[in-house]
């Protein structure tokens, strides 16, 4: 898993923010303005599709950074 | 030739009180107003009176479109009431409907106890009703006051419902032609949007709430939504379904000239069109003044198109939610 495209599916569920303001050690909640739950379930549905892996909003509550995420999706693979 | 419906005519009633986004920020000063409207794409909704109910609205919707379309009221030989809100555990409304607008006692009524899906199956019932010659004029009433439902405290729920009713007549002659259907329902997920006490599996109000693993709170007496799981059903179902229709009328995506999706929040209806890859153009948005009414959001939204010029050719529609039901149909317009 690739972690760049990993950040590019994860940044195409906003519609405003610009996909350079997306790193590895974004806090994604605390971060980005546009972040709302709505987009959360965005992404695990996101996740879902694409990447096979179903979590919930439990699932993600500990996790901080974008990379947090994507390393759950790899352990869960 | 067999015998063809249309949708003759659609008007639709809201409420007079209206909740607006800056009065939600007050009470929930963490949320920004703009920051609400941008994400779930509602500015302000309507919300029923205290005395107010949903076969009131029924009312009212069904007045507008006879005194709109006069003749009509006289025509009407079937009746049928959407609603999850009606008055009584018994009667039918639609019996307490008939006998409010003077139609006559020829006519047939009953209630459909469905959500979202609801137009479909309003329009599937009455496309039925007339092939099989049973029926010439239904009237289709969807009226909802699920802000009545929503606990005070459940600020997502009340950012995106809205109470409104709309009355339609189905025809053997109108300006949509209503093509074929593809209905499904998944019972598994009943629970995932339900008011679970008041009808006869839990009779007496709890005044219990949990809170889930999510942190979402649950109160046994309200409205619950589990937004994940919806969000999830959604993604699913829909997609799915507009491929099934599609297929039923030998179309592609190309074909539809409008698509009408229940307008259940801007956000997620922009991600089903964006996993279905319909064109921004073509996919219609009202829901910024009146919220999710439920049932009520594709013919409000129709009547609304309507009113721009909008529909011409070909326009899906397509209903999901609540149940959990959905339902498709294509319309041809003249």
């Amino acid at each position: 898993m690739d972690i760049k495209k990993f950040i590019e599916d994860f940044a195409d569920q906003f519609d405003e923010t610009e996909l350079d303001e997306f790193k590895p050690e974004t806090n994604y909640r605390e971060d980005l303005d546009e972040w709302s739950s709505l987009i959360g379930l965005a992404i695990l549905n996101m996740i879902d599709k694409k990447y096979g892996v179903k979590l919930t909003a439990t699932d993600i509550k500990d996790t901080i950074t974008i990379e947090d995420v994507f390393n759950l999706v790899v352990s869960k693979k | 030739m067999g015998k063809k419906a249309y949708i003759k005519a659609i008007e639709y009633y809201l409420p007079e009180n209206i909740l607006t986004n800056e009065q939600i920020t007050e009470k929930f000063p963490e949320w920004s107003a703009e920051k609400v409207t941008n994400k779930v794409g509602i500015s302000e909704r309507h919300l029923a009176g205290i005395d107010e109910t949903a076969v009131d609205m029924a009312h009212q919707a069904a007045e507008k479109l006879f005194s709109m379309n006069t003749g009509l009221r006289e025509k009407v030989d079937f009746l049928l009431l959407c609603s999850q809100s009606v008055d009584y555990k018994l009667p039918s409304s639609s019996c307490i409907l008939q006998n409010s607008l003077g139609l006559k006692t020829s006519c047939g009524a009953f209630d459909i106890n469905l959500g979202c899906s609801g137009y479909e199956y309003g329009l599937a019932v009455a496309k039925g009703l007339i092939i099989s010659n049973i029926a010439t004029n239904v009237l289709v009433i969807t009226s909802e006051t699920y802000t009545k439902y929503i606990h005070p405290d459940d600020k997502g729920n009340q950012t995106i419902f809205g109470d409104a009713a709309t009355a339609s007549i189905i025809s053997t002659d109108g300006f949509a032609e209503i093509g074929e259907f593809v209905l499904g329902t998944d019972g598994s997920g009943a629970e995932t949007l339900i008011v679970k006490t008041g009808g006869a599996r839990y009779p007496d109000k709890t005044g219990a709430y949990t809170i889930n693993e999510n942190g979402d709170t649950q109160w046994d007496d309200n409205l619950y939504m589990d937004g994940g799981a919806i969000f999830n059903f959604t993604a699913d179902v829909v997609p799915l379904m507009v491929e099934q229709i599609l297929k039923k009328e030998n179309m592609e995506l190309d074909n539809i000239d409008l698509w009408v999706f229940h307008q259940a929040n801007k956000y997620m209806i922009n991600y089903l069109r964006k996993l279905i890859r319909i064109d921004k153009d073509k996919f219609y948005v009202y829901m910024e003044n009146v919220g999710n009414t439920v049932s009520s959001t594709i013919p409000i939204a129709l009547c609304e198109a309507q009113k721009e010029g909008l529909l011409r050719g070909n326009v899906l529609l397509a209903g999901f939610g609540v149940g959990l039901s959905w339902g498709a149909t294509v319309l041809r317009c003249k």
